[in-house]
């Protein structure tokens, strides 16, 4: 198991949001945490990222990478880890650039962070762009001057470039239309087909899920109250929790043509 | 979550050429300096029980045209009518009461409730603005509208944090309601709302437009809404109308590339697409908008009649309009799968002139 979560525990002085007793992560492979507002799915995010204690939540358990305990880690040695060996992306792409810097400065800036030099940072930048089917012409404009989807796929570009080999998707295409989300499901099919990345995605859209996802794992009040293939989980729920988020996802009602 | 879709098999599309519109647009054009938001958008809505959806993306003009029609915008061409009367003249008393028969929901309820002001309050605002009630009959009167929305009426003493999203947006659609609209619009209404509070306002939607008689026009820019709630559905693209038509046969079947892409972008629970359209490229400059059909630049299907000709929004089916010179090849392949496009015919050729026929 490339990623491995075990007997998490977030939690905000005594009240506990995440009680996650077991959650993996193989390679090349894309799980799906989903649950709605406030079941934990985005502080599992941020204590995988160690970044918890940003927002004054102490973590418990075990979390680890290949094997490699993640939890007990300095800061310093966590920023080998963090943007570098699992990279995250958010739901809205447009926090993650400055408006004053343009896009190319921005991922610049994060490859040579993690050790490139100015001509391997160039190199890889430009590489990881077309591997995101974006001109690296695009890296000369400045945010506001990039669709959201674009953004979005700039963010999947530095993680490419930086070679992670897990990527959080943290509701990664909420903000975006139907039609560009297609584009960055798409995206994310490749770096696991090709990359044999690890997806973690988080999304509250169980038919997004459905479709990208390979396992799924349904969170409620900070604990997962069901896991599985997604096939299975999502088209024979064994929980009747999950049956009812199933229940209310809305479905297109089309007459057939003629 | 099947009230209105009760009332759909119930009150047939046809509705909209037998009476007389409640709400009436033509030709409506609104500019944000060089950016054509809306160009050229005619739509109607008829008396209610009735719903009409205007699903698009990002930038597509929906919430323009919503904003339209309460006159919340200056409109630069065209001309809304309410009941036959020509909104952009209402002055004084007149316009007071249009602002009282038309109402809006919008995605986020934080934006209109006060966080300082109780619920009960918040709704009773709208009615004594109105002078529809003094102040104490308006709290009678907010308790009463909870209950209608679903709410325990005991809710008007707490402050709107006290709530969930699903019940803050239930309080503003209670004080839409209040002052007793004949038009709704509902400005993604269920957008911030987890999934069962999603199915849960689309379901008090679906109850009260059959209770309350309303009209509504729906902004969306999801599919499974309009085929759930409106009869009528108009799919914009870039400020244009690229189709409209009944909503089940427009979703079934649809008359232009771009509705056939946006619903083959659609993950939907047991039932992936084997083959999904993709649109290359992003929605083109509305400050600069390409030449011929707005479209073309990611259109699959586009021949060079598209780059250069405008395709005017015509009859393609019963009850239904769409702005594409290929429409009737589309219409024909949409049916058996979103997936491949029509086999390509001549270049130039006029559309319809090959074995593909509109349906009967």
């Amino acid at each position: 198991m490339r990623l491995a979560i075990t007997g998490l525990q977030v939690s905000f002085g005594t009240r506990r949001v995440v009680d996650v007793d077991e959650l993996h992560v193989g390679a090349a492979e894309i799980v799906g945490l989903a649950g709605e507002s406030g079941s934990g799915k985005s502080m599992t995010t941020l204590a995988v990222l160690g970044l918890a204690h940003t927002v004054g939540a102490t973590v418990r358990g075990s979390i680890t990478l290949d094997g490699a305990e993640l939890t007990g880690m300095s800061q310093r040695e966590l920023r080998e880890v963090r943007g570098r060996r699992i990279a995250a992306i958010f739901q809205s792409p447009a926090t993650a650039f400055s408006p004053v810097f343009r896009v190319g400065s921005v991922v610049h800036r994060a490859l040579r962070l993690h050790g490139m030099s100015k001509s391997e940072a160039t190199e890889a930048a430009g590489r990881a762009m077309r591997e995101v089917l974006l001109s690296p012409r695009l890296l000369d404009r400045y945010p506001s001057q990039l669709s959201g989807g674009q953004l979005q796929r700039v963010a999947i570009a530095i993680a490419l470039a930086l070679r992670a080999e897990v990527l959080l998707a943290d509701e990664p295409t909420s903000a975006l239309d139907v039609t560009v989300q297609a584009e960055v499901l798409d995206v994310l099919r490749e770096l696991r087909d090709r990359e044999g990345m690890s997806v973690l995605f988080i999304s509250h859209d169980l038919a997004v899920v459905a479709e990208l996802c390979d396992r799924v794992a349904i969170m409620r009040e900070g604990r997962i109250v069901e896991q599985g293939p997604a096939a299975r989980v999502l088209s024979a729920p064994a929980d009747a929790y999950t049956a009812d988020l199933l229940a209310a996802v809305p479905v297109i009602r089309a007459e057939a043509g003629p | 979550m099947t009230p209105a879709a009760d009332a759909q098999r119930a009150s047939p599309a046809a509705g909209v050429q037998d009476r007389a519109p409640l709400l009436d647009i033509s030709e409506l054009a609104v500019r944000f300096g060089p950016v054509r938001a809306v160009d050229g958008v005619s739509l109607q809505l008829p008396p209610g029980p009735c719903g009409l959806g205007l699903v698009g993306e990002s930038g597509s003009g929906k919430t323009t045209i919503g904003r339209a029609a309460l006159r919340l915008v200056r409109t630069s061409g065209g001309v809304v009518r309410f009941d036959g009367t020509n909104i952009a003249g209402l002055r004084g008393k007149a316009l007071q009461d249009y602002r009282r028969a038309a109402q809006i929901v919008f995605q986020d309820p934080d934006g209109v409730l006060d966080p300082r002001m109780r619920i009960g309050a918040a709704i009773a605002e709208a009615l004594v603005a109105h002078r529809l009630a003094g102040r104490r009959a308006a709290g009678q009167q907010a308790r009463a509208l909870l209950s209608e929305v679903g709410l325990d009426p005991a809710f008007v003493t707490r402050y709107p944090h006290q709530l969930s999203g699903g019940q803050r947006q239930r309080v503003s659609i209670a004080r839409a309601l209040s002052v007793r609209p004949r038009l709704l619009v509902l400005d993604e209404p269920t957008s911030a709302l987890d999934v069962r509070a999603q199915a849960a306002i689309l379901a008090l939607v679906g109850r009260l437009r059959a209770e309350r008689s309303l009209a509504y026009l729906l902004i969306t820019h999801n599919l499974a809404i309009v085929s759930e709630l409106c009869e009528q559905t108009a799919v914009l693209y870039l400020g244009r109308v690229a189709e409209s038509g009944p909503t089940g046969a427009l979703l079934g079947n649809p008359a232009h590339p771009y509705t056939r892409a946006l619903r083959s972008a659609v993950p939907e629970l047991g039932n992936t697409p084997a083959t999904r359209v993709m649109l290359p490229g992003d929605p083109p400059d509305a400050a600069n908008p390409p030449p011929g059909c707005v479209f073309h630049p990611r259109c699959p299907l586009a021949v060079d009649r598209c780059r250069t000709e405008v395709p005017a929004l015509r009859a393609v089916g019963p009850g239904r309009l769409a702005a594409c010179h290929r429409a009737e090849e589309v219409l024909a392949t949409s049916s058996a799968s979103p997936g491949p496009a029509p086999a390509s015919t001549a270049e130039g050729s006029p559309p319809g002139s090959t074995a593909a026929a509109p349906p009967a």
